[in-house]
């Protein structure tokens, strides 16, 4: 079973039929705050067969905005609930039909939809429980106020498999391993991708392929002081990323860049 | 230093600066980050490989009709005009300090130049995430006034910036520009040639080339690869105002769409104008 | 890639920064500035490894030609002796306009 589906059903407490089946969501809590969980998960019978082992392709990005844009306009008038994407992408489909039909914007669609709930005040937590890849990453989780990820062997921030970054990059994968030590940028384990900064909390102890009960409720906790502190900032912009101790540290030229530019922008 | 350019140009012969510039009022064109300022990449030569002075994007302030403008140019000649953490940072800033000046009253219309395979493989997770503070301020800014994009070609526009152009406003393009998700030569190298065919030039442009894509309703402007034509494209998408709702918000025509595709049959672009258009395209 | 360091006697002044090209496959940028001193500083990064000769004849020629107290960057990727020549001139002329 992926562990988009485990940790899914783990927190959302629901196990559904959804349509497409690829894409899972249910309303639950954590704590007490409402909210709507999402995941992408592997369908054999997926209509577009590119996109059966979990991908995040055509109909999952705009699936993923449907659920999302519903939850924004049923909570128009009161609560905005917290939406909680459960993270397990190997990426985004390769094929001629999907290009042919947009994926670009399908994916487009689902940035779109957490974005704009994110800026209507839902707080918006990702939770990597496995792969987070590139494109997909981008359209499932990138645009959340938090991101939190498992701390596991499994759980990887990438943007191109080695194979095809070697290829494209015209290294051996031991010469992009030498290059990964010294630019984490490159590297594809968690904990790298945690000293960019942008990572609000690295959990760890936690069996990320089979929890126990414990287990889930240590990212249960993790969750609701997420979803918490993003009900607390001060805006509901991604800023934050750049404010933390690790981004000081390793993103500091995206920091400088800010700089000028607002020194520069009135001529 | 003066940009200059003559109206009767290819678009796609100018450099990234040079391009800026031409779609900019005369005389109002000013970069900020310039070359002399060297904000260069500092990832790239502890890795063997050179760097540009300007980390390949150029941020121009300006006016487009008279209205404050800022410009985003990637040069695409550059590491195919890869997003890495100063680039993406350029994009993302300017980008973030349009939408403050909008949220004041003083909105400064934004247009992307987008020649670009996507994130910068040598700076990986850094590119990635600058991208996600240009969808993040490309979705906010959107509202106030329209963020236009402009896919011309020779690179085209790949990855997650292609994401970024399916959350313009308003995207112009022209027939030799492409727009897809992944490169024909990744999806072959990854899918195999009898799924795609990367040097089957006709296939690829069929498939994600700027006359299939306005055709199909995912741009909005086909138009000369003339650097006064696209100039004035650009003018009239910003005059054309904020889409009542954008592309990438209508989730159930494209639904309907995609519903309407039987997958098991096979499909090409011509078929798909065909089809999209006899259900009606258009917004 | 390699960075190398060239150093000439000079005297006339640089009228105007410049700066041209662009780092493409088979392309270089130049920055140009006036010197600190009475001597033309360059400094190249290049992608191509081994060339070392080749550019000093290439700057020697240069500087030979063009008396210019100028502080030159270049970021090479790989372009060919003609390509570096020309974009130097373009340099030189701009600083003059």
């Amino acid at each position: 079973m992926s562990r988009g589906r485990t940790w899914f059903e783990a927190l959302a407490g629901a196990t559904l039929d959804g349509e497409p089946a690829s894409v899972l969501c249910a309303d639950g809590t954590v704590g007490d705050e409402r909210t709507r969980f999402l995941t992408v998960v592997p369908n054999a019978e997926a209509k577009f067969t590119r996109a059966r082992g979990g991908e995040l392709g055509l109909e999952e990005g705009w699936t993923l905005a449907r659920h999302v844009r519903e939850a924004v306009a049923v909570d128009d008038d009161g609560d905005r609930r917290a939406l909680v994407a459960v993270v397990d992408v190997p990426g985004q489909p390769y094929g001629h039909r999907e290009e042919l039909l947009g994926l670009h914007l399908a994916l487009a669609a689902a940035v779109d939809a957490y974005a704009t709930a994110r800026l209507a005040g839902h707080p918006v937590v990702a939770l990597a429980v496995g792969q987070a890849i590139s494109g997909a990453f981008l359209a499932h989780g990138m645009q959340a106020n938090r991101i939190l990820a498992l701390e596991d062997p499994g759980v990887t921030v990438q943007v191109m498999s080695k194979r095809s970054t070697a290829r494209v990059t015209r290294r051996s994968v031991d010469e992009l391993d030498k290059i990964a030590e010294e630019v984490p940028a490159t590297a594809y384990d968690v904990a790298s991708f945690a000293r960019l900064g942008a990572l609000h909390r690295l959990i760890e102890g936690v069996d990320a392929a089979e929890p126990d009960a414990e287990h889930v409720e240590t990212v249960r906790d993790a969750l609701a002081e997420a979803i918490t502190s993003a009900r607390h900032d001060d805006s509901t912009d991604l800023s934050g990323r750049l404010a933390s101790p690790e981004a000081r540290r390793h993103r500091s030229a995206s920091l400088r860049v800010r700089e000028r530019l607002a020194e520069e922008w009135t001529g | 230093m003066t940009v200059s350019v003559r109206s009767k140009t290819r678009f796609t012969e100018l450099s990234a600066r040079e391009r800026a510039a031409a779609l900019l009022d005369s005389g109002t064109f000013r970069e900020l980050i310039g070359p002399f300022e060297r904000l260069e990449s500092p990832h790239l030569e502890p890795q063997g490989v050179v760097p540009a002075c300007d980390d390949g994007v150029v941020v121009a302030r300006g006016d487009i009709g008279d209205q404050r403008a800022v410009v985003l140019a990637i040069e695409g000649l550059f590491q195919g005009g890869g997003i890495g953490e100063v680039s993406g940072a350029k994009i993302a800033g300017a980008l973030e300090l349009a939408l403050r000046d909008a949220e004041r009253g003083h909105p400064v219309r934004p247009v992307l130049l987008l020649e670009t395979g996507g994130i910068r493989l040598q700076e990986a997770n850094l590119g990635l995430l600058a991208i996600a503070e240009i969808h993040a301020a490309i979705v906010a800014l959107r509202s106030h006034v329209p963020v236009v994009g402009v896919v011309a070609g020779m690179v085209g526009c790949f990855g997650g910036m292609a994401i970024a152009a399916g959350l313009c406003s308003h995207l112009v393009m022209t027939r030799e520009g492409r727009l897809g998700l992944n490169g024909p030569q990744v999806i072959e190298q990854e899918a195999g040639v009898a799924e795609l065919d990367s040097e089957d030039r006709r296939l690829v442009w069929e498939t994600i080339g700027g006359d299939q894509r306005v055709a199909t309703g995912m741009a909005d402007a086909l138009v000369e690869d003339d650097v006064a034509a696209i100039a004035g494209a650009v003018r009239i998408a910003f005059e054309t105002g904020v889409p009542a709702e954008h592309r990438s918000a209508q989730v159930g025509f494209y639904e309907a769409r995609l519903a309407g595709i039987d997958a098991s049959e096979p499909l090409d672009g011509p078929a798909l104008r065909t089809l999209w258009r006899d259900e009606g395209v258009g917004r | 890639m390699e960075t190398l360091n060239f150093d000439y006697p000079a005297s006339q002044p640089v009228p105007r920064r410049a700066y041209v090209g662009v780092v493409g496959s088979g392309d270089l940028e130049v920055l140009l500035e006036p010197s600190p001193d009475q001597r033309a500083h360059v400094t190249v990064r290049t992608s191509a490894d081994g060339f070392g000769e080749v550019w000093e004849a290439v700057l020697d020629r240069f500087f030979a030609r063009n008396d210019l107290a100028a502080a030159i960057e270049i970021n090479d990727s790989g372009a060919t002796p003609g390509t570096v020549v020309l974009r130097l001139a373009q340099a030189v002329e701009e600083s003059r306009s």
